[in-house]
């Protein structure tokens, strides 16, 4: 059962900051939705490969080329903070 | 002539025969977003270099040169598409300053085939709802009655193409994010078979399933847009390698001899009854015309909600790490720290700017992923997701489209299921199959709510089966009930 401790521990796995309200609000909500979702535990799928990808994926293949598409500049552009071309954040401990 | 409601190819070849300019076109759409748009909150950013792109499409053609097959034509795109030089934030805080240096690929293919996009549409962030009520950018009114959603996740593209905005516009459907709105809103919305349009700079939400399709005014502006952005693209592996057919030019609403599969599962539980009448309308229609009607059933069906909620989520949480406030998009503010824990950072970051709607989902995805619950939840959700696929490949044996309803009901109220996720999940309960089959599905408006609501009615067919499936919706446009209706917006 999905409670408001379990919802911590998701939210941990998941790097998402979640308040205690929050907590509270998606342990019923997701309880109340996972509930439904379990009937699909009483169809029999023993020895069904899962579908990944619903087409055939084909192989593709290109010369080993070197291109470059897009610059330093524009890939670090949106970047919240950046120091040339550099990607900057806080110092970590 | 009338641009407002000529279709794309009257405008193209207007442009290319000089009847009138692009710049015009440009203009004349421009005005009716500037007066509209307000009312409808469909748009979320201008293309402001529109009537200029638009000029020198003018002076290329006055030059002689092909510009392609939609020279002129005016376009809206779903916040989900990357545009180069144009915000895309996906609906979310998280992107809210995000410009692209690159087109998706979709959207290059309809740039180089002559369109003038005239700026991004407003979506449910991330694509996650089915009724455009979880935008950063507010909620988008639904053109037929500005109390009620224009349907979700692409209602700002539906709400843009009903109202006549735009001549075109492209979104995307994860679970029926293209054909609920289509429905909702009265337009042709087409969610083509997976790997038929490249996925390559759509924002990902969940991976096995996006797929990117026209909303437009009609079946063979449908066809043709899905012409232009079809096709194998080597930044996207799982693109298929085929040839694309000349869909509009092999447009036929001769059904004489077709089978039209009706899967019983679909027609018993609570249908509105308007819903249920428009498809009874529109078997009558068919059968009239000389279709074959036939009985087939996908049993399993009934799961495709769950499903799809399952694989969907899964794939979120693992799509929606990369944003970390790093390397572009929204960062949480840590100015005054001298050092912070990484995870820290992370989870506020993300914790801030996520929705409520997006934050749900990837819990879900987080919780059916960890260990424990992978093999109850994300590897039984994929086997089911076989049966699925497998009982429609059957089913497809015995004819060559099916026909069903899109949605339970017509558009409903603003805020009427905000508070019920699950209630909200259970709305897709017609479309999301198609999806986890990788079939292509479509919207064709053909009836109408007592209140005066648009009603679609869905057409799914065998994968790469698109021209069945576009000459089905064909001949049911040329009786459609609503033909010729406009939103009373207009």
């Amino acid at each position: 059962m999905i409670d408001k401790k379990t919802i911590e521990a998701i939210a941990k796995l998941a790097r998402l900051h979640v308040s205690d309200e929050e907590a509270q609000e998606y342990s019923t909500q997701l309880a109340k939705a996972l509930t439904h979702f379990e009937q699909i535990s009483k169809i029999n799928t023993a020895g069904i490969e899962p579908l990944v990808t619903p087409t055939e994926v084909e192989s593709y293949w290109r010369e080993d080329v070197v291109s470059q598409e897009f610059t330093a500049d524009e890939m670090t552009g949106n970047a919240p903070d950046r120091a040339g071309n550099l990607f900057k954040v806080p110092p970590v401990v | 002539m009338d641009l407002t409601f000529a279709s794309i190819s009257e405008i193209a070849d207007a442009v290319k025969s000089r009847k009138v300019s692009a710049k015009e076109v440009a203009q004349h759409f421009q005005k009716r977003i500037d007066a509209l748009n307000p009312k409808l909150n469909a748009f979320t950013s201008l293309n402001l270099q529109a009537v200029q792109d638009a000029d020198a499409l003018d002076a290329r053609i006055a030059k002689g040169e092909d510009v392609g097959l939609l020279a002129g034509v005016p376009f809206g795109i779903k916040e989900m598409f990357c545009t180069k030089g144009l915000t895309t934030t996906a609906g979310s805080k998280i992107l809210e300053n995000f410009v692209p240096p690159y087109d998706a690929t979709a959207v290059a293919r309809l740039k180089k085939s002559g369109i003038v996009v005239m700026g991004k549409l407003n979506q449910d962030e991330f694509a996650m709802g089915s009724s455009n009520e979880t935008s950063f950018h507010g909620v988008v009114k639904n053109p037929w009655d500005l109390e009620r959603v224009p349907g979700g996740s692409s209602g700002g593209s539906a709400a843009a193409q009903a109202s006549r905005l735009v001549a075109g516009t492209l979104g995307t459907d994860t679970g029926g994010s293209i054909r609920q709105p289509a429905s909702f809103c009265g337009i042709v919305g087409v969610k083509p078979t997976y790997g038929r349009v490249s996925r390559y700079g759509i924002i990902a939400y969940a991976s096995s399933l996006d797929q990117a399709g026209p909303m437009v005014s009609s079946v063979k502006d449908a066809a043709l847009t899905l012409e232009v952005i079809s096709g194998f693209d080597p930044h996207d592996s799982t693109t298929a390698q085929k040839k694309v057919p000349a869909w509009s030019q092999s447009l036929k609403a001769d059904v004489k001899g077709m089978k039209i599969g009706l899967m019983k599962e679909y027609m018993t539980g609570s249908l509105d009854p308007d819903v249920q009448k428009t498809v009874e309308n529109s078997v009558d229609t068919l059968k009239k015309l000389g279709a074959e009607i036939v009985e087939v059933s996908v049993p399993m069906t009934e799961f495709a909600v769950p499903v799809y909620y399952l694989v969907a989520a899964s794939e979120a949480s693992s799509n929606l790490s990369r944003y970390d406030g790093v390397k572009y998009g929204y960062r949480a503010e840590f100015k005054n720290l001298s050092a912070v824990d990484l995870e820290e950072f992370y989870s506020q970051t993300r914790g801030q700017a996520f929705g409520a709607e997006v934050k749900r989902r990837i819990m879900l995805g987080t919780y059916c992923l960890s260990s424990g619950y992978y093999d109850a939840f994300y590897n039984k959700a994929g086997q089911v997701r076989r049966l699925i696929m497998e009982q429609y490949l059957e089913a497809f044996k015995k004819c060559d489209v099916i026909l069903s309803p899109v949605t339970t009901a017509p558009a409903f109220k603003i805020g009427e299921r905000v508070s019920d996720p699950l209630a909200m999940y259970l709305n897709d309960i017609f479309t999301t199959s198609t999806n986890l089959a990788g079939l292509p599905g479509m919207s064709v408006p053909y009836g109408q709510s007592q209140s005066g609501l648009p009603i679609g009615v869905q057409l799914t067919a065998g994968h790469f089966e698109e021209q069945k499936m576009l000459n089905v919706a064909y001949a049911l446009e040329g009786a459609s009930l609503v033909k010729g209706k406009h939103p009373h917006v207009i």
